[in-house]
């Protein structure tokens, strides 16, 4: 039970703090400059907006689930069942990003899904 | 410039990161597990035992190692997300998931199963079939400079 809300705060919270952040990204623009001052400039301007910021908080609490959830299981079971945020992460991108999921995109998400699940039964 | 010369030359400008953010995101998951199995399991921690529970977790070396990981995994992931689509970087960024089970198996000794080995396989798998699509759906820039 415990596990099972821990893990959904991983999949879910973090997930959904990734997608606050690539919007984010995307309203600064593709960076072409990539000495160590100018990295820092854009980090500095990334942290001032609310997407990164909203982003950061959905991502901490995924953090915290996944220090909790990896205290109860093994690393090898843990990191590869999260690749179900592969689903929520497609969803999200074509729902809340408008992004475009090609077939092949799709084809490859469905793909992830099948071993997520053998990686499921090799704990029972 | 043409869609498929702009393409090619976004594919260049994101694998360094895209190897950077998968080497970075396994080697912290592994350091975080290798603390928190020193810490404890949360789930035969009682409420009365949370605040020893956190203060182990907190002052373990091996999290602020792994935090040092992620963190740098961060900032190329954020590099990256400002000209690849989040749906082209979040999966290719599974192969994780493969150096995570050998890291597990080599640094932690797990058990990992023929049927979770099985299955981060076919995860991997569908990484592959992910990264051959084009890095982003927005439309290249063109000579005239309208989109």
């Amino acid at each position: 039970m415990l596990q099972g809300i821990l893990f959904f705060f991983v999949i879910v919270a973090g997930t959904l703090g990734e997608l606050c952040i690539s919007r984010a990204m995307k309203s600064i623009g593709e960076i072409h400059d990539f000495r160590p001052r100018s990295v820092l400039q854009f980090v500095g301007r990334a942290l001032q907006l609310p997407w990164t910021l909203a982003g950061i908080t959905l991502m901490a609490l995924g953090f915290f689930s996944l220090v909790g959830v990896l205290s109860i299981d093994e690393v090898s079971f843990v990191v590869p069942f999260s690749a179900l945020n592969y689903v929520v992460g497609a969803l999200g991108a074509r729902f809340l990003l408008r992004e475009r999921i090609s077939g092949r995109r799709l084809l490859g998400i469905a793909t992830v899904v099948v071993g997520v699940t053998l990686v499921w039964w090799s704990r029972h | 410039m043409d869609d498929h010369h702009h393409s090619r030359r976004l594919q260049r400008k994101t694998i360094p990161f895209i190897l950077l953010s998968v080497v970075m995101m396994p080697l912290g998951n592994v350091l975080l597990g290798k603390g928190m199995k020193g810490v404890g399991s949360l789930q035969r921690v009682t409420p009365g035992d949370l605040l020893p529970f956190v203060e182990r977790t907190i002052t373990s070396p091996w999290l602020w190692l792994a935090i040092a990981c992620f963190l740098g995994f961060f900032v190329s992931y954020m590099l990256l997300l400002t000209w690849a689509d989040y749906s082209y970087v979040q999966p290719a960024s599974a192969f994780s998931n493969a150096i995570v089970a050998l890291l597990s198996y080599l640094v932690l000794h797990e058990v990992v199963s023929p049927k979770r080995w099985a299955g981060i396989a076919v995860i991997c798998l569908g990484v592959f079939i992910v990264g051959r699509s084009s890095p982003t759906s927005a439309p290249a820039p063109t000579a005239t400079g309208k989109a």
